[in-house]
């Protein structure tokens, strides 16, 4: 790669910052030259962030549907799997499977409740309140937008 | 700032203790090129590619060649693991850890997914603030006490355990040509003789057949998310574009100069062409992912161009490796 190749496509996903890129100049000599992204690269990282809201929409979806607990909804807003909530929070894989069913969950005492609204780092409210309409992870999480381009 | 998170850190703690190398120095010394594709791991359903060895392997292979003592260390007890950071920093000591970045409260927030293999160091302490060099911001950041405890007993995949490693005594004098010659002998073993067909080029060839059955096998969804995942290992923040190859093609300039061989800079061009054909790669991939692809058979295309990648970086190792049998 040339110096002059080095990609300045910017949609802000680096917040800011630029990155170090390797890259020859006009003698042939490697240099370092500061890059904000490249449009490949940034189409790849989006496609991992749109599938991260695709999984929480469809989680939150099954929660409307009656078919899930908010604890399978903010695990997935969290990006958690099951083997994280489990080191996290310190309840079995079982118990908290079982706390993905309406049910169950209905019934839980204060302290797994407490438990789970520090691990996501929600207040209780919002644990029985899931959001009324779709989340983006980063926007809800970090309060962070990305920026269009064409 | 520099490009990959474990060169930088490795970079800065010797510099701290006098020892000036350059961040492509470090990562040919540290065999930091590789290749690996294994299906069979997945992560968030998707295969495993990466183009690094594992985590800290450059800092113990860097460290061992120039005859630096160091220590490693990991913990049970987080308070513990922090009493003993802050031991360090009282006396002046930079310690380099392992983190996670999901709780990394000043990373770009588009990269902060649940990755627990970035490297950062502490530099200094102001009551529940901690002073964080990381290689890929610009200017010393803060850290509160409780995200720097957070992250570094992140859970998930390849937790770090609180791991910290720092030098405790660096040689009066060390033989930088014998390290650069171990460091690329590594790297060419590594890259053309591991046995299995996931590791170094055997590794590519495999990816290159499965990705033509992609689409086929998984639909044109999941296949663009395989197909992503590729090119974000190869374009993740520090490797300094292309999978590090153009970081390797600035090692082996270097060390050309270094060595007096001009032959090493012949190979670093060739690198450099290796590299290219990389980024070939990623805007063919990005092409894909947008619907923007021309040809009828577009992973057949992308297919056959992993397989030219795997030919001409079999010929630059081969060489490579012909060459530094003389140095």
């Amino acid at each position: 790669m040339k110096k002059e190749e080095v990609p300045q496509y910017d949609e802000n996903l680096l917040n800011g910052i630029k990155e170090i890129q390797y890259a020859v100049d006009e003698e042939g000599n490697y240099t370092e030259v500061k890059s904000p992204g490249w449009e490949p690269k940034n189409s790849a990282l989006k496609q991992a962030i749109n599938l991260v809201d695709e999984i929480i929409e469809d989680a939150r979806q099954q929660v409307l549907e009656g078919k899930k607990s908010p604890v399978f909804f903010y695990m997935h807003l969290k990006q958690m799997d099951l083997k994280i909530l489990k080191e996290e929070s310190g309840f079995l894989k079982f118990s908290i499977k079982r706390h993905f069913k309406p049910m169950v969950f209905k019934k839980l005492p204060d302290r797994v409740l407490l438990k789970y609204t520090n691990v996501f780092g929600i207040t209780k409210d919002q644990l029985f309140n899931i959001p009324k309409e779709p989340v983006k992870a980063l926007e809800y999480n970090f309060s962070f937008k990305m920026k269009e381009q064409n | 700032m520099s490009a990959h998170c474990e060169n930088g850190v490795t970079a800065n703690l010797l510099r701290f203790h006098g020892i000036e190398l350059s961040e492509p120095m470090i990562f040919g010394i540290g065999s930091g090129l590789f290749f690996s594709y294994m299906p069979f791991i997945k992560m968030n359903g998707i295969p495993v590619t990466s183009f690094r060895p594992l985590p800290g392997a450059i800092f113990k292979r860097v460290t061992k060649r120039l005859g630096i003592d160091v220590e490693v260390k990991r913990f049970r007890n987080e308070k513990t693991s922090m009493d003993e950071l802050d031991k360090l920093i009282e006396k002046g000591i930079p310690a380099g850890m392992v983190v996670g970045v999901y709780d990394l409260s000043y990373f770009p927030p588009a990269y902060r997914f649940r990755f627990n293999a970035h490297n950062i160091i502490a530099v200094g302490k102001n009551n529940d603030t901690y002073y964080i060099s990381d290689p890929i911001m610009e200017k010393i950041e803060p850290l509160k006490y409780e995200d720097l405890l957070k992250t570094r007993f992140a859970k998930g995949t390849y937790k770090p355990k609180g791991k910290m490693y720092y030098i405790n005594n660096v040689p009066e004098s060390y033989d930088i040509n014998t390290a650069i010659v171990k460091g690329i002998k590594h790297t060419c073993k590594d890259m053309l003789t591991i046995p299995v067909p996931y590791f170094g080029l055997k590794g590519i060839t495999t990816l290159a057949k499965h990705v033509k059955k992609w689409p086929q096998k998984l639909g044109e969804r999941k296949a663009k998310l395989y197909l992503g995942q590729v090119v974000r290992m190869q374009e993740e923040i520090g490797t300094g574009g292309a999978g590090f190859r153009f970081l390797y093609a600035a090692f082996l300039q270097e060390a050309s100069g270094i060595m007096n061989s001009p032959e090493l800079n012949d190979i670093s061009e060739q690198m450099t062409q290796v590299g290219d054909l990389w980024r070939e790669f990623g805007v063919a991939a990005g092409r894909i992912f947008k619907d923007r692809h021309s040809g009828e058979h577009p992973y057949d295309e992308v297919s056959q161009l992993l397989l030219k990648i795997k030919n001409e970086e079999e010929k630059t190792f081969i060489n490579l490796n012909k060459i530094v049998k003389k140095l």
